[in-house]
């Protein structure tokens, strides 16, 4: 079958757009993940990327935080293209990007207190103990979860741990959130809590988000707008309504 | 032609890990110093081991004594087990046994830690966290390796005397002042110092052999141990080679 591009083209009319990303291409070997992939982020929109396992959205959004470097194209973050940016441009950049890893990502030899305090401290920004403890705390209240604060990840159960890594990811009050299948490996209620956890400090904290997503209901919930990567393309975007009615055979597999 | 697979397998890591080394001189006596961390693994690499090393030292101290004993009261030499314990001791078999235990403890702590901080994406959220990871966990584990483990073979070496000591009081009666006077007429510059010297190549091998292992770890719970294992074995063949480089260059050097 043929890829059709963007079989459903309704594009929020905002204005203000938080990242841009133009023909980017990834290869892996013989591999194409990404082949000529576009997409443009709006200010304050959910953006859910959906797509097969192995489809290459992991890539994408560690392209955009960074942690790999794409073959070609060109990624634009606030009106600023991360290509040839310096290690510490580049730092800088990350400083307003906050990334929840698919598994977590928890300093198991840290308590929940360190690992909250750990991109903090390691931004250099000057703050006295009683301003990072405020902050650790605040973050830990966002998610519930501030009476773990002296615990170790080991005590904590999957959704404990998912919430903790949020509030980690929140705690420098990020512009843009990049999501790595968040409910992932969760049970359905905790996946629920996740999910308006989500939302709620998107609401907080004014944020910009791509998630990447198979959870249907994750999908549903969190998305302002819909992306499908296919064969390493943007297949097709739009609303969950609009892909939920869709006739394309690529789309109505993930309602099944 | 090609090369057979074991022999390209080979070259590659043996290739990877001259890059990795090269990255560590890069990288790792550049500001910002992580301080706090490097006194961490100091302790954790240091004096954590040093129960073990004193154990095993101690023991082979008496053995080694004990096994001697014999053959030189068979050549009528028995007076001098004191010079020649202290310096097989000194020489070769305190650094060399204590460098082997050393690598067996940490070269596969440090291989197993970071190997499993890498497949849980540990590493990827500390550079995300505006931390370089290579700084934070390589440089600073293979710095204290370094300056660890000569201590630790200073004290080594005192305790294996010590043993050797009780091993000479076991079939003879001889006073501590008179054994370790013994010992130590009998040594000379040539004997402490490139021993001495050697050892500080010994703890570079353990921890940049671990580190790189560990980083380069691949994915799963077979490639943590992997990592762990092949650490090990590295560093142990590694601490051979050295061991035979420095014989034959302080041989070079006129020290023998």
């Amino acid at each position: 079958m043929e890829t059709k591009k963007e079989t459903i083209t309704t594009i929020p009319e905002k204005q203000e757009t938080a990242i841009v990303i133009e023909h980017l291409y990834k290869q892996f070997g013989t591999n194409k993940v990404l082949d000529d992939f576009n997409l443009t982020v709006y200010k304050e929109e959910n953006v859910v990327v959906l797509g097969k396992s192995g489809s290459g959205k992991s890539v994408l959004i560690k392209c955009i935080i960074g942690l790999l470097q794409p073959d070609k194209g060109n990624i634009i973050i606030s009106g600023k293209s991360i290509n040839g940016l310096s290690h510490n441009e580049l730092d800088k950049m990350r400083s307003k990007i906050g990334f929840l890893f698919q598994g977590n990502a928890i300093y198991d030899s840290m308590t929940v207190r360190e690992n909250l305090e750990f991109p903090l401290r390691r931004r250099w920004i000057k703050m006295s103990q009683e301003q990072i403890n405020a902050m650790v705390i605040e973050a830990l209240e966002n998610v519930n979860l501030a009476h773990t604060v002296d615990m170790m990840p080991a005590e904590l159960s999957g959704g404990m741990l998912k919430r903790i890594a949020l509030a980690r990811t929140m705690i420098l009050k990020p512009d843009i959130i990049l999501y790595d299948e968040p409910t992932s490996g969760l049970d359905p209620v905790t996946a629920r809590e996740i999910d308006k956890l989500i939302l709620d400090l998107q609401k907080k904290y004014h944020t910009t988000s791509i998630i990447i997503s198979h959870d249907m209901n994750c999908v549903k919930k969190t998305a302002d707008r819909v992306v499908l990567l296919l064969d390493g393309k943007c297949y097709a975007q739009g609303t969950y309504n609009e892909f939920e009615i869709a006739d394309d055979p690529n789309i109505k597999q993930f309602f099944e | 032609m090609d090369l057979p697979r074991s022999i390209r397998f080979f070259l590659e890591d043996t290739g990877d890990l001259a890059r990795f080394t090269g990255h560590y001189f890069g990288l790792g006596f550049s500001r910002p110093f992580e301080t706090g961390e490097l006194l961490k693994q100091c302790y954790n690499i240091g004096y954590k081991s040093f129960g073990l090393v004193a154990l095993t030292s101690f023991i082979i101290g008496l053995v080694l004594t004990m096994q001697l004993h014999p053959t030189l009261v068979e050549y009528g030499v028995a007076s001098q087990l004191p010079v020649m314990v202290g310096l097989a001791i000194i020489r070769e078999i305190g650094p060399v046994i204590a460098a082997l235990i050393f690598a067996g403890k940490i070269a596969s702590s440090i291989g197993a830690e970071l190997g499993s901080m890498k497949v849980t994406e540990q590493i990827d959220a500390m550079e995300v966290s505006g931390t370089n990871p290579f700084k934070y966990l390589v440089a600073t584990r293979v710095l204290a390796a370094t300056l660890m483990l000569p201590i630790l073979i200073v004290m080594a070496d005192a305790i294996a005397l010590l043993g050797a000591y009780i091993g000479v009081n076991i079939q003879g009666t001889t006073s501590l002042t008179l054994f370790f006077s013994q010992v130590f007429h009998s040594l000379e510059f040539s004997d402490v110092v490139p021993a001495f010297i050697k050892t500080f190549f010994f703890g570079f091998a353990v921890g940049i052999v671990g580190s790189y292992k560990g980083y380069k770890a691949a994915k799963g719970t077979t490639g943590v141990g992997n990592a762990a294992n092949s650490a090990v074995v590295l560093a142990s063949v590694l601490i051979f080679i050295i061991d035979l480089l420095a014989v034959q260059i302080t041989n070079l050097l006129g020290f023998n």
